[in-house]
């Protein structure tokens, strides 16, 4: 039990669990890339930027107004959400018509600048977050020890993967919105209204993201820069997955995470650019994605 | 992904060639470049002048391909940055003199370009520019890691060498002539490549793409030749920064530099000839005088991106071009 393929057991496990961890943040960031594309065709390049205000914001949650993790879990979605709903209103809501490499152009920018303010006021080298204290210490699973604020992590993000599949597969709002995805027009005449329905989609994505950023605070210091390096790689993990599924990006999500910590034990030099020679054999061998509509 | 307006530049039907396929305004506005090539040394800092000329031909390399393919490549960096190691590794340990090295820029970023665009071109629109980046933040790893560019100290204290083994280009003069014979090079190249029938097919492509296959052009052919030349050009220009100021760093592979790019393209004009050289104009300018800044850089760049979006889609020139109803 001590050695697996020549591997001590508890490096192997431990950057498996790293890799899942890593694998629950792509999942949770593809998802609701995947959600803003479906309806509003526009690739969120902001993402990352806005993934890294809901680490901020629960930082100041708690530096400013004394608020712990818990309220944070709940308000910092809720007010980066709200943030993204004035983009897209002001906007992103004004280049709908227009060629989709716009909407690109225009989040990127959206993006610098979200970055660049926070690197002014925060600086780059980042703040720490404590790991609630419900949350820490560890588990002896006898094979390992378990940070457990880890375990909630991995636990968390699947559960509100599963919650937003089951919102969009589901429900009444789900059915709408999948509608307007293949015909937004004829949804339009049904007399529901559409462009409320994509300002509310845009809203709940970026929340998403922000939800994703408090989970990922006490992991990663909250620093400027913590969105943008991974926003590329959820870009890989977008064109691996392919947008068509929203259990694909799931699924891809993790998968790619756990590839990742594997490769970091078994070949660490490759284990920055693995996703990305993963995304060239997908693209040679099944161009549209591996859940991908032609 | 045909959208009323069009991804890049504006296309007036009554286009009449006057010289070498320039228009008659368009021979004027390059009698202006020109001039400035020529006027400027004597006026400005030719270091300032040089950076804006390696920029000036990156961005026109990139423009060819969005400009003219309608592709929009996130990652043009990575062919820039490339070419930059390359030449700053030929001219330092190779010894080889500036000329070759420059080259052997160039056909790395051209051969990076063959493999990265073999595969991306398999994808449109939005998923050609994720996939683009996404390979360009690979190569940004591999020479994070790679032994021969120095990781984290790039390649320092690059020597500029002789020209033809004469022109001593540590005199700054001899080594902006050199910069704006490269630089004009490259725009005359990509100006002839625009006007050839080759160009043509590329901006059928553009416009509408399936017709251009149903015509019988093998599209996918097309744009990977229109990808190869542009990454080449774009390794040519890190190579002739490398060589200017004598140092190669992760910067040039990173992705905010592919950003910059897009971003000087956007300013100047999308699908315009001169666009690229003023956006590169207008941003190096910034960047020089805004320095003292720091981050606040980052935030006026991502606000002119948001301004040009949402405002001045067709860029500078674009708009000049418009208003005087003549293409630029």
């Amino acid at each position: 039990m001590d050695d697996i393929f020549g591997i001590p057991a508890p490096l192997l496990f431990g950057q498996l669990l790293l890799g899942l961890i890593n694998g629950a943040f792509y999942a949770l960031l593809s998802l609701g890339l995947a959600v803003i594309f479906g309806m509003l065709n526009v690739i969120n390049f902001a993402h990352g930027a806005q993934f890294m205000m809901g680490a901020f914001v629960a930082w100041m949650l708690l530096e400013y107004a004394g608020l712990n993790y818990w309220w944070a879990l709940i308000l910092a979605p809720l007010l980066v959400g709200l943030f993204g709903v004035l983009l897209e209103r002001t906007m992103i809501a004004r280049l709908y018509k227009l060629d989709h490499l716009y909407g690109l152009l225009l989040t990127f920018g959206l993006g610098l600048i979200i970055e660049g303010i926070f690197r002014n006021q925060y600086g780059s080298s980042g703040l720490p977050y404590r790991i609630p204290p419900q949350l820490s210490g560890a588990w002896d699973l006898g094979f390992m020890f378990m940070p457990i604020y880890r375990g909630w992590v991995v636990i968390v993000a699947a559960v509100m993967c599963l919650a937003t599949w089951l919102v969009i597969e589901k429900t009444k709002i789900g059915s709408y919105l999948r509608a307007s995805t293949e015909n937004a027009a004829l949804v339009q005449a049904f007399g529901i209204n559409v462009p409320r329905l994509m300002t509310l989609t845009y809203g709940a994505g970026v929340a998403l993201a922000a939800f994703a950023g408090v989970l990922a605070a006490p992991i990663y210091s909250v620093n400027p820069q913590m969105g943008s390096n991974l926003i590329i790689i959820v870009f890989a993990v977008v064109v691996i997955g392919g947008m068509g599924s929203i259990l694909g990006s799931v699924i891809t999500g993790f998968g790619l995470g756990i590839i990742e910590g594997l490769t970091k034990v078994f070949y660490p030099e490759a284990s920055s650019t693995v996703i990305f020679v993963v995304m060239a054999i997908v693209l040679l061998a099944r161009p549209a994605g591996l859940f991908g509509r032609a | 992904m045909a959208a009323p307006g069009g991804f890049s530049g504006t296309d007036f039907r009554k286009e009449e060639a006057y010289f070498l396929g320039f228009t008659q305004a368009q021979v004027m506005a390059f009698v202006v470049l020109i001039a400035f090539l020529l006027i400027s040394p004597f006026f400005l800092y030719p270091v300032f002048l040089m950076k804006l000329l390696c920029f000036a031909l990156f961005a026109c390399a990139f423009n060819l391909l969005v400009g003219y393919v309608g592709l929009l490549s996130f990652g043009h960096a990575a062919y820039f940055g490339m070419g930059g190691y390359l030449t700053g590794h030929a001219a330092k340990v190779w010894g080889l003199p500036p000329e070759l090295s420059i080259l052997l820029g160039g056909l790395v970023g051209a051969a990076l370009g063959l493999v990265i665009g073999w595969i991306a071109i398999r994808r449109q629109g939005i998923y050609f520019a994720m996939i683009t980046l996404a390979f360009a933040q690979m190569v940004y790893f591999f020479c994070v890691q790679a032994p021969f560019t120095g990781g984290e100290d790039g390649i320092q204290s690059i020597p500029r060498g002789y020209f033809l083994g004469f022109l001593d280009l540590s005199r700054d003069l001899n080594m902006y002539w050199l910069t704006a014979g490269v630089f004009l090079a490259g725009f005359l190249l990509i100006h002839r490549i625009v006007h050839s029938p080759f160009g043509m097919v590329l901006k059928s492509i553009r416009e509408n793409e399936p017709r251009a296959t149903s015509l019988g052009y093998r599209t996918d052919d097309y744009k990977l030749m229109a990808f190869v030349l542009s990454a080449g050009l774009a390794g040519v220009a890190g190579g002739l920064k490398s060589i200017v100021f004598g140092i190669a760093t992760l910067t040039d592979v990173f992705w905010t530099m592919s950003g910059e790019v897009v971003l000087m393209s956007l300013v100047g004009g999308l699908g315009t000839i001169f666009g690229p050289f003023v956006g590169a104009a207008v941003i190096i300018t910034m960047q020089n005088y805004l320095a003292e800044f720091g981050a606040w850089v980052t935030v006026i760049q991502g606000a002119i991106f948001v301004l040009c979006v949402l405002a001045f889609r067709r860029g500078l020139v674009g708009e000049i071009g418009n208003w005087l109803r003549v293409r630029l």
